[in-house]
């Protein structure tokens, strides 16, 4: 481990290591590029790719985003988005959860999508992307459906859940094992112009007070259908959550439940008060 | 009966943004909805002065209505 830091050490300039040292410590040590980024980031340098984060994310920041592990839930419109940039901003571990194929359908919007990838499995593709987008992150592709029985098992381990699911009572039981594993949740969800973004942290009941009466439910999406562009600014806006969360910084969306309107470009803040119990 | 309701997202389409309308008393939010033509199946968050409501929920003069539609897309 000594010889791998000098020779990091030695080819860092400031205390930016490029991309062709870090790949070449990984080949001179036998080690992955990610545990070369760990060795790198534990001693107070910065991977260069990441050097545009810096005004953003502190060294010590972006060494909490690579030690921690996020589950998306979802790979389609809002999971696409989602795990490319959780992938660039450089969170290690990322959990990629899907049980589906791409269709043809999916090309309008969804990140990954592409015709040649037409009935592969979507979590294949996540890991493909990220692993060429960035090596030293580790996607675990998890192709199944998400449920109330295999929920706490596929979270355990990750620090924030980000739900990308297409499906209200799915995001229910997403919500429940978020809250036996004591993790928060952030949530989105699209339908057409319309989005909205809100985070439940342990102990909140945010998703049953938004879905609670209509969990049954699809919603208005299966008459708008989902555009290319809402799925871009609800993942983004989730993303920014998780990455605040994971910091510790900043003010996250507890309580309050953002509602995006693009087609008449509003966008409006929903103070989640107390839930009217006493009626009905 | 004086009731503001506020509409958001595909509500808007073929209604309004805000109205202020008179209601008889008793009116529920669930007649508003019905007055309204939005489906049942289609109705998302509903808040009264920003508090969550159910449908059930018997308006009061002055009160504010919001509807947001039923988003569960991804």
């Amino acid at each position: 481990m000594i010889a791998v830091l000098d020779f990091i050490r030695e080819s860092a300039v400031g205390d930016l290591v490029a991309w062709q040292h870090q790949l070449e410590a990984a080949r001179r040590f036998s080690l992955s590029p990610a545990l070369v980024e760990g060795i790198i980031l534990d001693n107070g340098l910065l991977p260069a790719r990441y050097q545009r984060n810096r005004q953003t994310i502190s060294q010590a920041g972006q060494r909490e985003l690579f030690h921690s592990r996020v589950a998306v839930i979802g790979c389609g419109g809002l999971g696409g988005y989602i795990i490319e940039e959780l992938a660039r901003l450089g969170v290690g571990t990322i959990v990629a959860i899907d049980p589906d194929v791409f269709e043809e359908h999916n090309l309008n919007r969804q990140l990954f999508s592409t015709p040649d990838n037409l009935g592969q499995y979507k979590v294949e593709a996540a890991l493909r992307r990220v692993t060429g987008i960035n090596p030293a992150v580790t996607l675990i592709a998890r192709q199944t459906a998400f449920s109330a029985e295999n929920g706490v098992e596929l979270l355990n381990g990750s620090r924030v859940a980000v739900d990308a699911l297409d499906s209200i009572g799915v995001r229910i039981e997403l919500a429940d094992a978020c809250s036996a594993l004591g993790i928060p949740l952030v949530h989105g969800a699209i339908a057409g112009w319309f989005g909205h973004v809100t985070t439940q942290f342990p102990g909140d009941d945010t998703l049953q007070s938004i879905y609670g009466a209509q969990k049954s439910c699809k919603g208005v999406e299966t008459s708008l259908g989902n555009p290319s562009f809402t799925p871009a600014v609800v993942a983004s806006l989730e993303v920014a959550e998780v990455c605040k969360l994971l910091l510790g910084q900043g003010t996250p969306l507890r309580g309050r439940q953002l509602a995006i309107d693009l087609y008449s470009m509003e966008i409006s803040m929903i103070e989640m008060h107390e839930s009217d119990r006493e009626t009905g | 009966m004086r009731v503001t309701v506020k509409l958001f997202a595909s509500f808007r389409t073929g209604r309004f943004e805000i109205e202020t309308v008179d209601y008889p008393p008793g009116t529920t939010v669930a007649d508003v909805a019905d007055v309204l033509k939005l489906p049942r199946n289609e109705l998302g968050i509903m808040m009264i002065n920003s508090r969550h409501v159910k449908l059930d929920r018997v308006l009061d003069e002055g009160d504010t209505l919001a509807l947001f539609p039923l988003l569960g897309g991804g």
